[in-house]
């Protein structure tokens, strides 16, 4: 059990705790009836939860060929494109949330993705994996290159190529100008954390930030 | 997809309905009134209980209502049997198909080498010129025709697809799903300038006597090969012609000269000879016209509605007819209006004939979406 589903907007229709830990906490940011543009859909399970039980609507955007057609067969709206390259794609303010969830660790360009949420919507819902947990620390003092439940592959196989800790991607936020709203971070195993900074970014195995662009 | 369940749809045919009268003549958009208007199409798979099955299928600039399946002796089936049939992606199991030829065509449906009603004669140069949204009101009739007051989708490639686009602009009512591959929403000035080349060449021919040529016993037989030859090399890519050709030579024994010599020549020649049998000088005039006056953002932008067409835009990566860039510009038209859109560049060596050649990436494209469009249905 986790403690995201009793957040009070995860209580409409079916409860947030059927989608992962994670997706479940992102969802619980979004209003009802928003149009949400999810970068790094996957196979669109945020989305189509979304549409089908809080009355959002939006488009997904995915690179993955087989992940892109099992988004179209279960009827989410999905934009095959590169966010390192083809996000000027979407006009500015033309959605009303922009959700990375796990995907910031697997693009080239963090910042100028992020620079594009931000002109895309007025809020923002980042969901990331933390380099700086105590585990992957250790791992490292012991001489290997990190690896948990939340960064499963070697590094010679892994999709996530931009590490970041809390602390050094709270620093890029604060360089961008977004203001954090709300931060939820959690461990390895789901619980919520409550503390912050240091002890966090040590604690967490994850965590989910919501924005605002500072415009 | 697997091999017991795909199959041909056999013999079909192709049928002709009087759709517009001279007292119930069609209205153009230019203004101008048109009557008779004969259709020729052709259906696969059953229309269920409450038409909410129906597929259109939009031909491009040169093909017909012979979709799928075979003429009765032909060898060759039709021009998107590699899409439609039995278990294919456009399950003729599951959905009602209807194809048509475009109006202003010459393959059945009402052309400028139509007899006019009052002297018999063709019309040649004095058919009006018609624009894509007069093709989508003759599709309209044709579907109301046959029972069908909302299609479940229309689907289209170039050409095909702009039409497919025109109709969910100005009667997205009537439509719930858009599919629209290797299409554009607005030629280029280079799109035109190959389009005006072709037209030039058919309009210079002797032979073409200012559109009189079916009175005059003439065709311009030189100039419509030499627009089919030009355009056919828009249609690959450079590498499917050098794939398919590299610089060989046509004949063991080379023959330096001004001649056919190398096999690419060959296969051009042979190509604008074997459109003379099946097309009009005329209707590929006014067709490829059509094509460049179609700019449907500026004239209907996308209508917010409370149940909004679905699209689905494909293009493929080596067309530089209508590059990839056309499709994005379309989706990004349609994000603008806030409609659900679905884009994919799909991966394809041939160029802009991708969209009728079997591609197993693409085909599992049409066929997730179709299937949830028939799952959501109207």
């Amino acid at each position: 059990m986790n403690d995201f589903s009793a957040h009070p907007s995860a209580r409409n229709g079916r409860p947030a705790r059927d989608l992962r830990v994670d997706l479940g906490l992102v969802a619980a940011q979004i209003p009802a009836s928003s149009r949400v543009l999810d970068l790094g859909c996957g196979t669109g399970t945020l989305l189509s939860y979304l549409m089908a039980e809080r009355d959002c609507t939006g488009t997904g955007v995915e690179i993955d060929p087989q992940k892109v057609v099992r988004a179209i067969r279960r009827g989410v709206p999905v934009i095959e494109l590169d966010l390192d390259r083809q996000l000027d794609q979407f006009s500015d303010n033309s959605y009303d949330v922009c959700v990375l969830s796990r995907t910031l660790q697997t693009i080239q360009r963090p910042a100028h993705v992020l620079e594009h949420m931000g002109r895309i919507a007025n809020l923002m819902v980042v969901s990331v994996p933390n380099f700086g947990w105590w585990g992957h620390r250790l791992r490292l003092l012991g001489g290997h290159m990190p690896m948990s439940k939340e960064l499963p592959y070697s590094w010679y196989d892994t999709p996530n190529i931009r590490h970041t800790t809390l602390l050094d991607l709270e620093e890029l936020f604060d360089q961008l100008g977004f203001v954090v709203e709300r931060k939820y971070s959690y461990t390895l195993r789901g619980r919520r954390l409550h503390m912050q900074g240091h002890i966090s970014n040590l604690l967490a195995g994850a965590a989910v930030y919501v924005l605002r662009p500072g415009r | 997809m697997s091999a017991e369940r795909t199959g041909s749809l056999g013999v079909t045919r192709t049928e002709v309905v009087r759709l517009f009268t001279e007292d119930e003549p069609l209205r153009l958009a230019s203004g101008r009134a048109l009557g008779p208007v004969d259709v020729a199409y052709e259906t696969y798979g059953t229309l269920n209980a409450d038409a909410s099955n129906a597929v259109l299928v939009c031909h491009a600039l040169t093909g017909d209502a012979h979709a799928a399946g075979f003429h009765e002796g032909d060898k060759r089936p039709g021009w998107w049997d590699t899409l439609i049939g039995p278990g294919k992606p456009l399950d003729t199991d599951r959905f009602f198909v209807i194809c048509s030829n475009l109006l202003g065509g010459c393959q059945g449906t009402t052309g400028p080498s139509s007899p006019r009603p009052d002297t018999g004669e063709p019309y040649g140069l004095d058919f009006p010129l018609v624009l894509m949204e007069d093709f989508v009101n003759v599709h309209r009739a044709l579907a109301r025709h046959l029972g069908v007051g909302k299609l479940l989708a229309a689907i289209g490639g170039s050409m095909g697809g702009m039409q497919v686009l025109d109709w969910s602009l100005r009667y997205p009512e009537e439509l719930a799903n858009a599919i629209i591959v290797a299409a554009s929403s607005r030629l280029t000035a280079q799109n035109i300038a190959f389009s005006a080349v072709a037209r030039r060449a058919i309009v210079d021919d002797p032979d073409f006597r200012d559109g009189r040529y079916a009175a005059e016993g003439t065709s311009p037989d030189v100039g419509l090969a030499i627009a089919r030859m030009m355009a056919h090399i828009t249609y690959m890519s450079e590498d499917a012609l050098d794939e398919k050709f590299g610089r060989t030579y046509q004949q063991q024994v080379r023959k330096p000269g001004f001649g056919i010599d190398f096999a690419v020549e060959s296969y051009l020649d042979h190509q604008g000879q074997a459109f003379l049998a099946r097309f009009d000088a005329l209707s590929y005039l006014y067709l490829t016209r059509s094509m460049d006056y179609f700019d449907p953002f500026a004239e209907t932008p996308p209508r917010v509605r409370p149940d909004p067409v679905k699209y689905l835009v494909l293009s493929f990566d080596s067309d530089w007819r209508f590059d990839t860039e056309h499709s994005r510009r379309i989706v990004r038209h349609l994000e603008r209006g806030r409609l659900p859109v679905t884009f994919r560049e799909l991966s394809s060596p041939w160029g802009h004939d991708s969209f009728l050649l079997d591609n197993d990436d693409y085909h599992a494209t049409v066929r997730a979406y179709l299937d949830r469009a028939l799952e959501v249905g109207l």
